[in-house]
């Protein structure tokens, strides 16, 4: 954890108490219908079809037990005793009265904690990898650069009214697993041959409905001047990026527009004022953000553990577990542990506040205290002794939390869609649940292998469908329910967009065409080891799209 | 006539008459009148403009260039910059810009769609003088500036918190 300093808190009291008199203003009617909202939204509240909806921040996917106890608490005491967490590594409340959410963010201030920027037209919570600090490939650990820039991007004054929302990533290890290729900056780290650290700059990425991979437009930023960089960047956009049309706001349309080579031209001029200048990084910064994280004190262990591993030989099912939500971690004798909210039967993402309470505690036990919200909607425990990897799974078997799913197919990415959000075209929870009973064999789910399948309940595109091996897209066709599906999408440094395999189908056809993909796949496999998206890579879309259609009308 | 804040103060009696911004007011002024001009007629007119007795000051839109303005030459007297709505933010890097990279010192003000809460980010972002909207509360208003103690980032109004940030902390801190 990155832990306040008196300013820090103060800076966020402050923001609970104007809030507080926004919403007193609102609920007297001194302040608008409209003003309101453009206020509320920066404060993540939305006013949904139930109720408001809360999305409370999560920085870059990190929380303490202590946070996630207040989690629980507020889940019990102003919603309906559960929260959803999101792709952006965040929690929603759906329950939640507006009258009591300054009370909220008052409760979350107790613990270090807010809503800021979860929403609306300006710089969103930065994203990362949810194996940060512990991967075996990390070039920089992306937390302090992550708390760098929430600290630059939290009301900084000149982009708080950008022409669209705006969301960055950064990524510090080899391989990317922070999505930095589909974010409006993404941020990889990365060292020159000199050994010094800086950053790949990659901008105009995302999904949506136009979804697109970004563009490099920079390969070595040295990082003393990421803040200034960044502050070009949005400079050209808050300025010409487009205000007339919300479809064509985001930067990636911008970039498009200006060409790549032209919108990098714009960056770089705009740069050489701002290039040392004021915000320019020192070196005391950082080391200064990096000395008010917590550390965890490990053990020094062997590497191998032979408990463990007789335990692997042993209880086959434990074993199963291991092979799928245990990580590899750079500090010998520890592991990281993937804790799966992809239960069948439950909504992704859901946990209820007595499963936060029970993480919470298991969080004290077995990993120093904290752990992560991943993109994928999973928890993780990053620093588990691998002595303790059977009493683990023993207990997260009892709180519904040891699927041993991770990266297989029933590990869907799913929207809140219809159920609860205004914008959806079609539900996916019911989608995502229906298709986890049809392979909730798990003999079936592990021949099938390595599979992301994911779901959006609208061209939003929150649950990143885009990127999915498989893809499903709530579609409104005469104000009914249909699902498009795409496939050979991937995320990471190889990432890729889906293609379309052919006109949608009703929702209770969509587990029958996952079906006959996956029997496409095992019949055109070489190997076990050719994964779903490496035939579809192989031989096309075609195989696929006959095999399905045949069955159609 | 909206009500003026300058400096931090509420100012009853304003001289200044925007001119061109409503289409269906008349764009004829008086000699003797202190107007703010649209930046395309400030380029065009500019000796004339220079002669009259009245004071003469500009304002821009959201998509013009303030870059255009520095090159006329001295500044005018007062530059005001046009907010259509609060969300349309491009008038932050305008100011900024003015600022920071033309070095324009006189009175910035803001015009138009200017609201209590959106204060704190226009004072940070280099504005001096806010006509709020004529059904802003002038008084709860002037409470804005107050809403923060401290910043992270750079601004017209201050450096980065972190090279301020060793001299803050009470030592043992």
């Amino acid at each position: 954890m990155y832990i306040y300093d008196e300013i820090d808190q103060r800076i966020v009291d402050e923001r609970v108490a104007q809030f507080r008199d926004q919403t007193r203003r609102f609920l007297s009617g001194s302040l608008s219908e409209d003003e309101f909202r453009a206020l509320r939204l920066r404060n993540g509240l939305y006013i949904q079809k139930h109720a408001p909806m809360l999305r409370v921040a999560i920085p870059y996917g990190l929380l303490s037990s202590a946070q996630l106890r207040k989690l629980a608490h507020i889940a019990r005491r102003y919603d309906r005793g559960y929260g959803h967490f999101s792709t952006r590594q965040n929690i929603q409340y759906n329950w939640p009265r507006l009258e009591d959410v300054p009370e909220i963010l008052a409760e979350l201030a107790t613990v270090q904690m807010h809503a800021i920027q979860t929403s609306g037209n300006c710089v969103r919570n930065i994203t990362t990898d949810h194996f940060a600090g512990v991967a075996p490939d990390e070039i920089v650990d992306p937390f302090v650069w992550a708390e760098v820039m929430r600290q630059w991007s939290t009301f900084h004054p000149e982009f708080g009214f950008l022409p669209r929302k705006f969301k960055i990533a950064i990524n510090g290890s080899v391989e990317d697993r922070a999505a930095v290729l589909v974010h409006d900056i993404g941020i990889h780290a990365v060292r020159n041959e000199a050994g010094e650290t800086g950053f790949r700059v990659i901008v105009g990425g995302g999904l949506g409905r136009t979804p697109i991979i970004g563009h490099v437009i920079r390969d070595f930023l040295p990082w003393p001047h990421l803040l200034t960089y960044l502050d070009a960047i949005l400079r050209v956009y808050n300025r010409y990026g487009r205000r007339d049309n919300k479809y064509k706001a985001r930067i990636k349309i911008l970039v498009k527009d200006l060409t790549p080579a032209g919108f990098t031209r714009q960056v770089e001029e705009e740069w050489a004022h701002l290039r040392d200048g004021p915000g320019t990084l020192v070196q005391e910064e950082i080391d200064r953000v990096e000395s008010r994280f917590t550390r965890a004190p490990y053990a020094l262990l062997h590497d191998i553990d032979a408990g463990y591993e007789l335990l692997l030989k042993g209880e086959p099912a434990f074993a199963r577990w291991a092979s799928r939500n245990v990580h590899a971690h750079k500090v010998p004798g520890y592991a990281a542990v993937s804790l799966s909210l992809k239960k069948t039967g439950v909504p992704p993402g859901d946990a209820t506040a007595e499963q936060m309470d029970a993480v919470a505690n298991l969080a004290d036990h077995y990993s120093f205290g904290e752990l992560r919200v991943t993109h994928e909607q999973n928890l993780v425990f990053a620093d588990v002794a691998k002595r303790d990897l059977h009493d683990l799974w023993l207990e997260l078997k009892v709180l519904g939390l040891a699927t041993p799913n991770i990266g297989l197919l029933t590990n869907i990415i799913a929207c809140p869609g219809g159920d609860f959000c205004s914008l959806a075209n079609a539900v996916s929870i019911p989608v995502a649940q229906a298709i986890q009973s049809r392979f909730d064999n798990l003999d079936y789910l592990y021949d099938i292998g390595e599979l992301d399948l994911n779901i959006s309940g609208c061209m939003n595109s929150c649950g990143h469908h885009h990127v999915g091996h498989i893809g499903i897209l709530g579609v409104d066709k005469n104000g009914e329910e249909w699902y498009q599906i795409s496939i050979g999408g991937s995320q990471g440094s190889q990432a890729s967009l889906g293609k379309v395999i052919g006109p949608s189908f009703a929702r209770d056809e969509v587990p029958g065409v996952i079906g006959r993909l996956i029997e496409t796949y095992l019949h055109k496999r070489d190997s076990e080891n050719e994964r779903f998206v490496d035939v579809v890579r192989r031989v096309g879309i075609e195989p696929f799209k006959a095999h399905v259609y045949a069955y159609a009308d | 006539m909206p009500t003026l804040i300058k400096r931090r103060s509420i100012v009853s009696a304003d001289a200044w008459r925007v001119i061109g911004l409503a289409p269906e007011t008349s764009s004829a002024f008086a000699d003797s009148e202190d107007v703010i001009v649209a930046l395309a007629v400030w380029k065009s007119d500019r000796p004339s403009l220079a002669n009259r007795s009245g004071r003469t000051g500009v304002w821009l839109g959201p998509a013009d260039d303030p870059a255009e303005l520095a090159a006329v030459g001295a500044f005018p007297a007062l530059v005001a910059v046009h907010f259509p709505a609060f969300t349309d933010g491009r008038g932050y890097s305008t100011a900024r810009l003015l600022r920071e990279r033309h070095g324009y010192r006189g009175e910035l003000r803001a015009i138009g769609d200017v609201l209590r809460d959106q204060l704190y980010e226009l004072a940070r972002c280099g504005f001096d003088a806010f006509a709020l909207r004529d059904d802003q509360d002038a008084t709860a208003a002037l409470s804005a500036f107050a809403d923060f103690s401290e910043d992270y980032q750079a601004a017209v109004d201050r450096g980065p918190l972190f090279a301020r940030r060793a001299a803050l902390q009470a030592p043992g801190r």
